[in-house]
């Protein structure tokens, strides 16, 4: 293996919490604020590593398990993820579903150690985050179906190999639908704005914010890492559709996917401050949308 | 060409599945207006040869109906009527989504096993014209609202056409433009009967309208906007007759 099939990798654990500066920085701008400094996530993530935790007595071992577990779910995940025409550490037949499924692993991790603190209010935010990820699932498993169709390959890494210049000329109805189906799933998964509100501190409408109000020092750190991550996976997935940069020179493929993720991020920015949250009846039906995208993608690539 | 048609074969997917899930009329009104542009543009671009000037009208003419005057009279419509959203259908949004996508796979299949009289055009045609049709219908029948039915009906009607251009390509200019002065007269007076039903029964719920009668079936009762207001001078009578006594 050669040296350069790090970078990617080595990209995803240094820059993932510069993305979210970027966001917050978007928004600053678009409200008229100079907002923080780009690099405050790994200040706080830094600030928060120095601290002890606090542990509720009702807790058990579920709880202090719970960042740690999905921290390195979400770290085998970027394994998984080609980034930059780079295939992935990680790739073989099927791959994909392990992708989803420990996307999946991360959230019920987070979900049992929200339960385990007994809280009435983090029990609600658990509830709200489980159904809301059951309707992204089949947007994102048939979206990736869709495209594993189209480019006769059963693992990410061939998959987004098989994604060119000329496969989008071929059949850009296919890849668009699946990259906004995507888009979706990515909002929705990252809990930002049309389905969560990542700023609000508000009991009625919190979701993801929610399950780890009792979470303190490392332990919230990691789950904050991980959420950076997560970002970053689920962002290298979508530039891995939209971005078709496939020239074989890392030096060229690399920046070209860097530019696409801080692009993802502006965009994300832009969204959240010209878009309200949706009610939260609305959430399902935006998800089951998506899902009819992927739905109608799929059905054209099978056609 | 194949590859234009495509594209707007799958807008038109997208702008049906758009319709299944939009519960506001006014957003409906425009989904449906963007539906009616994407097709006056199909026949420039599924002709095999140059395009002729009888390509050209037809385009004109359903761009300026189903672009802009349908949406005028509708809109219309809707400020007299006062109605600003459907209010629970009789299958929801998310529900009716779903139902869409099994139709969409149910048109594809029935694509397929149609044998076209026309080789060479666009697969997609074909399969795309029967799920307008249906989401057309569905919309028809799942909504309450009067206006929500006029544009499950000019949805159809956009289907028809699609399959009318995948089939015959030359169909005769005087034809087309038969199709589309009737649909012109349709919705114009269907704009004018949801004025008519609002100001008579102060909604457009036509599942509330099951009660229509022959006037001529009930000589003895005078028409309704006139007994409703006998109906209320009566009770201003009554309350001014109770305030007198209390």
């Amino acid at each position: 293996m050669e040296l350069t099939a790090l970078i990617p990798t080595l990209c995803a654990l240094l820059l993932s919490p510069l993305l979210l500066g970027i966001i917050n920085r978007t928004k600053a701008v678009a409200a008229g604020r100079n907002g923080q400094s780009l690099a405050q996530l790994y200040f706080d993530l830094w600030k928060l590593l120095r601290k002890g935790a606090v542990y509720s007595q009702t807790t058990s071992w579920v709880f202090r398990a719970g960042p740690i577990a999905g921290l390195a779910a979400v770290l085998v995940t970027l394994t998984l993820v080609p980034f930059g025409a780079q295939p992935a550490l990680l790739a073989f037949d099927g791959d994909l579903v392990l992708f989803a499924y420990l996307l999946g692993l991360m959230r019920f991790m987070t979900v049992i150690a929200a339960l385990d603190t007994g809280s009435a209010f983090e029990g609600m935010g658990a509830s709200r985050e489980v159904q809301f990820a059951a309707l992204a699932e089949p947007a994102l498993l048939l979206g990736l179906a869709a495209i594993a169709r189209e480019t006769q390959s059963l693992s990410l890494s061939g998959m987004f190999a098989g994604i060119t210049v000329d496969t989008w000329s071929k059949s850009a109805p296919v890849l668009a639908l699946v990259a906004a189906a995507l888009l979706v799933v990515f909002l929705a998964e990252n809990a930002r704005v049309p389905v969560d509100d990542p700023n609000t501190h508000l009991e009625l409408t919190m979701i993801h914010e929610v399950m780890v109000l009792d979470h303190g020092g490392p332990d919230f750190a990691f789950i904050l890492y991980g959420a950076a991550l997560k970002l970053w996976v689920m962002g290298a997935l979508l530039i891995g559709i939209v971005i078709p940069v496939r020239s074989g020179n890392p030096w060229l493929d690399v920046p070209a996917a860097l530019c696409g993720m801080i692009a993802i991020s502006v965009l994300v920015g832009i969204v959240e401050s010209s878009m309200a949250r949706l009610r939260l009846l609305r959430v399902p039906q935006l998800l089951v949308g998506a899902s009819a995208l992927s739905v109608l993608a799929l059905l054209l690539v099978l056609r | 060409m194949n590859r234009a048609v495509d594209a707007i074969m799958v807008f038109l997917v997208l702008t049906n599945l758009l319709m299944l899930g939009a519960s506001r009329l006014a957003s409906l009104i425009r989904v449906v207006a963007v539906q009616g542009v994407i097709l006056g543009l199909l026949p420039l671009v599924a002709g095999q040869e140059a395009i002729s000037i009888h390509q050209y009208a037809l385009a004109a003419g359903i761009l300026s109906l189903k672009g802009v005057v349908f949406p005028w009279l509708l809109t219309r419509a809707q400020r007299d009527a006062n109605v600003r959203r459907e209010v629970e259908p009789f299958v929801g949004y998310s529900l009716s989504l779903l139902a869409g996508m099994l139709a969409l796979a149910f048109s594809l299949w029935l694509g397929r096993r149609l044998p076209l009289p026309v080789q060479g055009g666009s697969t997609l045609v074909a399969p795309v014209a029967f799920f307008t049709i249906i989401s057309g219908l569905f919309l028809i029948v799942t909504r309450k609202k009067a206006l929500t039915q006029v544009l499950g009906y000019l949805a159809l009607e956009n289907g028809v056409y699609a399959f009318g251009i995948a089939i015959a390509q030359d169909s005769p200019l005087l034809v087309e433009m038969g199709i589309l002065l009737d649909v012109f007269v349709a919705v114009f007076v269907m704009g004018i009967i949801i004025f008519h039903i609002n100001r008579e029964f102060d909604h457009i719920d036509t599942d509330r309208l099951a009660k229509l009668q022959d006037w001529a079936a009930q000589p003895q009762e005078a028409p309704m906007t006139e007994s409703a207001f006998a109906i209320d001078k009566d009770d201003k009578h009554d309350k001014h007759d109770k305030g007198d006594k209390a």
